[in-house]
């Protein structure tokens, strides 16, 4: 009888152990088979290189080169405004603030990890795009600009709390050789703990990249959802934006042209997810 | 010995000292002013009669009743099924689990969904539960998808929990005759429960401020409906989904603050109750 609990209670938990992988499977497994059909339809470079997505026409085009473009300058450029400012909110946190000041600024970073991505959308809406639109004179604030800032603070949490990880990580031996040597304090964060860190501060910045890649909420509020090439005061739409705005009505080439849409962003993602792995793998490593 | 150092050396950490202090100070200022502007322009617009009735289009009036419901009813769900499942699979990882490959192909797994967009769950969970499994749009679909969402965290949060508990536990344990399950029940979950409730808040933040994965399997309805079991079969909105229909389908961007700030309230509480738990399990060490 004990016996027989034990091996149930096991079994039972091998299950529960089981259901990530299976979880895992099926989503690719979906993703895959009905991402398919529709790229095979209308053909895979047409659909990857096509200028232009115009589902609802009479006689329907679906290009996305436009969304697949906006999603990565839009993540590029959330990068390059977000990086900076994260990397350097984390070397205050693990080099420069004292124990009770870290800890406070510590607290607005989880709580700006902790706002929902629709309270983002409703500030980029009512704050962002206005002050776009009247800064650079447009008709419209809504577009790449808007996306690219909304973006760049929602994944500054990620890396500003990795990065501060892999900073607080740094051995103080190698510091404490660079202040021997006569390097100031400033001069050793930036020569010899950030160059230490460096493959932890990667796997932040992969992180908000993914962060950034996937959002579909706060996007869809401020970039303006028109199938547009990329351009900073355009209204442009984002792979995820791209699914979410259509899917809601579309049938038929249109609806499975939007499950395609979901495989080339899960590929996407996957990707970057493996980045990540190989890059935190190496660190284990050393 | 300062003295020493050149002016031009000087100059240089003087400006990248600024930068450091000039970014952490952007940083804590969004945060500040995006709490403060969200308070400020949503907190006079939650009234009595928003928080207890249902929208009416009838009689013109907003009321997000029904999204304060269906929040909780998909916490409720997503909690009651993920909880077991994620506890269940840390324990076998940390506990039962002897093959190395095995336990490092879960841990990527539950990596890799971590690292899914809430769209990618949305339309996956869409075609899974609301199609395949003929569910519909559903308060269950909704929590279903929700659950492998919030997986991994629990997963994450208990395992850490569970490799607090000494090894000298486990040995008096089975040294004392218990069986494996027996010493799991009366000792590893009890000395882990903080950090368990910790992984379950931090899914609560998740689930509160979850929409693209809502949208398309539990949907946007705001009917009032008080019974749990008939809930769980009818489409529902959560706050955070009705906050985007109001703003975006209606224009109505008071009631969106309002939302807002009810969310910003819930998110500030959260956190909170977080620190105060890790409070507790760094003083009981």
């Amino acid at each position: 009888m004990k016996n027989a609990v034990e091996k149930f209670m096991n079994g039972l938990f091998f299950i529960c152990g089981i259901v990530t992988i299976i979880a895992v499977l099926t989503i690719s497994i979906y993703m895959i088979i009905s991402g398919l059909p529709a790229i095979k339809e209308i053909g895979v470079w047409e659909f990857i290189t096509g200028q232009v997505w115009k589902s609802t026409a009479a006689d329907p085009q679906f290009g996305i080169l436009p969304f697949i473009l906006t999603s990565v300058y839009g993540t590029l450029g959330a990068v390059l405004i977000g990086v900076p400012v994260g990397l350097m909110t984390a070397v205050f946190l693990s080099k420069l603030s004292g124990p009770k000041l870290s800890a406070a600024v510590n607290t607005a970073v989880e709580l700006l990890a902790g706002i929902p991505s629709v309270v983002y959308g409703l500030i980029g809406m009512i704050i962002l795009v206005p002050t776009i639109m009247k800064t650079f004179g447009l008709k419209n604030g809504t577009g790449l600009l808007a996306a690219i800032i909304v973006l760049s603070i929602m994944i500054l949490p990620s890396i500003i709390s990795v990065s501060r990880m892999a900073l607080n990580s740094v051995p103080p031996e190698y510091e404490e050789a660079s202040y021997a040597l006569g390097a100031t304090k400033i001069e050793t964060i930036f020569k010899v703990s950030i160059p230490a860190a460096k493959s932890g501060i990667a796997a932040g910045i992969v992180l908000g990249i993914g962060r950034a890649i996937g959002e579909a909420m706060a996007v869809m509020m401020v970039a303006g959802n028109v199938a547009n090439m990329p351009s900073l005061f355009k209204s442009v739409t984002f792979l995820t934006t791209a699914i979410s705005k259509e899917m809601s009505y579309a049938a038929g080439l249109q609806r499975q042209a939007l499950y395609s849409i979901a495989l080339i962003l899960f590929f996407f993602i996957m990707l970057i997810n493996i980045i990540l792995n190989v890059i935190l793998k190496r660190r284990a490593g050393r | 010995m300062n003295n020493r150092i050149s002016a031009k050396r000087r100059a240089h950490s003087a400006i990248l000292k600024g930068l450091i202090f000039l970014c952490s100070g952007i940083t804590v200022v969004l945060l500040i002013s995006l709490i403060s502007y969200i308070f400020y322009r949503g907190l006079g617009n939650i009234t009595w009669e928003l928080l207890t009735t249902s929208r009416s289009a009838l009689k013109n009036t907003i009321g997000i009743l029904p999204n304060i419901i269906f929040t909780f009813y998909i916490i409720l769900t997503t909690l009651v099924i993920v909880l077991p499942v994620g506890i269940g699979a840390a324990i076998y990882l940390n506990e039962y689990a002897e093959n190395k490959r095995l336990v490092s192909v879960i841990e990527f797994a539950a990596e890799t969904l971590t690292g899914i967009p809430s769209i990618i769950y949305g339309l996956v969970g869409y075609l899974f539960f609301c199609q395949r499994l003929k569910m519909g749009s559903s308060i269950l679909a909704g929590s279903l998808t929700l659950v492998i969402m919030v997986l991994p965290t629990i997963v994450r949060t208990t395992q850490e929990a569970l490799k607090t508990v000494p090894y000298s536990y486990r040995e008096g344990a089975v040294g004392l005759g218990a069986t494996k399950w027996y010493m799991i029940r009366t000792i590893i979950l009890p000395s882990s429960l903080d950090g368990i409730v910790s992984g379950a808040i931090l899914a609560i933040g998740r689930i509160v401020g979850e929409s693209a994965a809502l949208i398309f399997t539990a949907g946007t309805a705001y009917t009032l409906v008080t019974n749990y079991f008939d809930a769980l079969g009818t489409s529902g909105g959560t706050l955070s989904v009705a906050l985007y229909v109001y703003v975006s389908e209606h224009g109505e961007f008071n009631t969106g603050f309002a939302i807002a700030a009810i969310l910003m309230m819930i998110v500030l509480f959260i956190n909170y109750s977080t620190k105060l738990i890790n409070k507790r399990l760094k003083k009981d060490r």
